[in-house]
């Protein structure tokens, strides 16, 4: 099965590759290319020209941003993700997440810019950089600029990211130890999309009884990723108990209208977004209390 | 328009032509002849077409030949040393870990990636290594027999050097 005929280019810096964006008309970046081939051979995408940027050397990193940050070249595979001892040790629920991303062979060349680009709301990254707060910087030929997580993913399938632009790095913070974290999603078998994807942070005060902050983002129930703001703002200073965080479960679905398919109907979708959303609360919490002395 | 691709496969320099948008496994097969690496379902899913890039596994039909240029693959060819069958071959001959035979190139070259990273892996760490590989015949349980005894004959042995040492 091949794709329509294209053009491939080939660019090695990043200067290249936002040069042959701005002079070609059908460009389109390829990165891993494990989404956007198989869109292609399906004929769903026909790019004219594919602007290979896997060979750009300076894309490919984990880097401490003094104390408080991690960054993260767009090219980073989520193999490297998953097995980055600096993110695990600042920012765990990045490597969990990345873990559980289809198979290894689909980890050791997709992306997490390439991932973050294509915005599939179906996907296990977006709602956990959703989560986290994480700032995008995006080059282009008017230079750079930084899009916060809750701006970048605009529509199906379409981020901030412009025609003659690319995604450069992912900046995410280091989670103290008050932090709780978990990534819990459903599907049917081992490396298939989630039916629905929950990313958790919480943020206990010194006791570990007490919610300080909770951010939950959400895969698969909406158009883009999104986040269940109606229980965060719920949760928040909520002295923790079982019946609190059903209710937060409850408040989760508020605003959302997940599409129906063969994996599941819109009313399934919201079920599983309650019972998974209590599931990663519990997961999180028990976590937070772990890391924090307050088992 | 087509373009000369030069790369190492098994060890061995190699040459042919490829149109932009042909994939890695059809230029594996039509152009090298290399006719092992099998195609499946063509869509990023069975892993049929398994095959490591630089040591990376990888399904071959979502790289394409261009994106090899320069670059080193192997493939279940370039397993067999001197009419000797790797151990990964002979385990699954042994243990009877494949039926029909078509996903058995991509699941041992996912295999050989996993003993490569992690010599003796638990039989979880090695079915998930092979999730990525669709197996309709054997319900998976002979492979994992297969591997965790390739696992342990490789560990009593040194593992002939990979293709890209000796070539």
């Amino acid at each position: 099965m091949y794709p329509r005929p294209f053009e491939y280019r080939a660019v090695t810096t990043v200067d290249e590759a936002l040069r042959v964006l701005h002079e070609v008309e059908d460009g389109k970046v390829l990165a891993g290319g494990q989404s956007l081939l198989p869109l292609m051979k399906l004929r769903l995408a026909s790019p004219g020209v594919l602007v290979d940027i896997s060979g750009i050397p300076d894309l490919s990193y984990i880097r401490p941003q003094g104390e408080n940050a991690v960054e993260i070249g767009s090219l980073t595979t989520h193999d490297t993700v998953a097995h980055s001892a600096l993110l695990q040790e600042r920012c765990p629920i990045l490597p969990a997440a990345a873990r559980g991303i289809a198979d290894q062979q689909i980890r050791n060349r997709g992306t997490i810019g390439g991932s973050s680009c294509h915005a599939d709301p179906a996907s296990d990254l977006p709602p956990t950089l959703l989560a986290l707060d994480a700032e995008f910087s995006i080059v282009g030929p008017k230079g750079s600029r930084t899009v916060p997580a809750k701006e970048f993913f605009v529509d199906l399938f379409e981020t901030q990211v412009q025609r003659d632009e690319i995604l450069h790095h992912i900046q995410v913070p280091t989670l103290g130890p008050q932090w709780g974290w978990s990534y819990t999603k459903f599907n049917r078998r081992e490396g298939d999309y989630p039916i629905v994807g929950v990313a958790i942070l919480v943020r206990l005060d010194s006791h570990g009884r007490r919610l300080e902050e909770v951010r939950i983002g959400l895969a698969a129930v909406n158009p883009t990723p999104c986040r269940a703001r109606a229980a965060e703002r719920f949760l928040q200073g909520q002295e923790i108990s079982p019946a609190i965080l059903k209710e937060a479960a409850h408040r989760s679905t508020e605003g959302l209208h997940p599409g129906s398919d063969m994996h599941g109907s819109s009313q399934y979708r919201r079920d599983m977004v309650q019972v998974f959303v209590r599931r990663g609360l519990e997961e999180a919490v028990t976590r937070a209390r772990l890391a924090g002395g307050n088992p | 328009m087509k373009r000369k691709v030069s790369l190492r496969v098994n060890g061995e320099e190699r040459e042919g032509w490829a149109e932009d948008r042909m994939l890695l496994v059809h230029f594996l097969r039509d152009e090298l002849n290399l006719t092992g690496t099998h195609i499946g379902c063509d869509t990023g899913h069975c892993g049929a077409c398994t095959v490591l890039l630089d040591g990376k596994s990888v399904k071959s039909c979502m790289v394409l030949a261009v994106q090899a240029q320069g670059r080193k693959v192997e493939t279940i060819e370039g397993l067999e040393r001197e009419g000797k069958l790797h151990p990964l071959q002979e385990a699954f001959r042994e243990h009877h870990g494949l039926q029909c035979g078509y996903c058995t190139p991509g699941m041992i070259l996912s295999s050989l990636y996993l003993l490569r990273h992690n010599p003796s892996p638990s039989e979880e760490e090695i079915r998930r290594a092979i999730s990525g590989n669709l197996c309709r015949c054997t319900g998976y349980v002979n492979i994992v027999k297969a591997v965790r005894a390739a696992s342990e004959r490789m560990a009593t042995r040194v593992e002939a050097p990979s293709t890209e040492e000796t070539g």
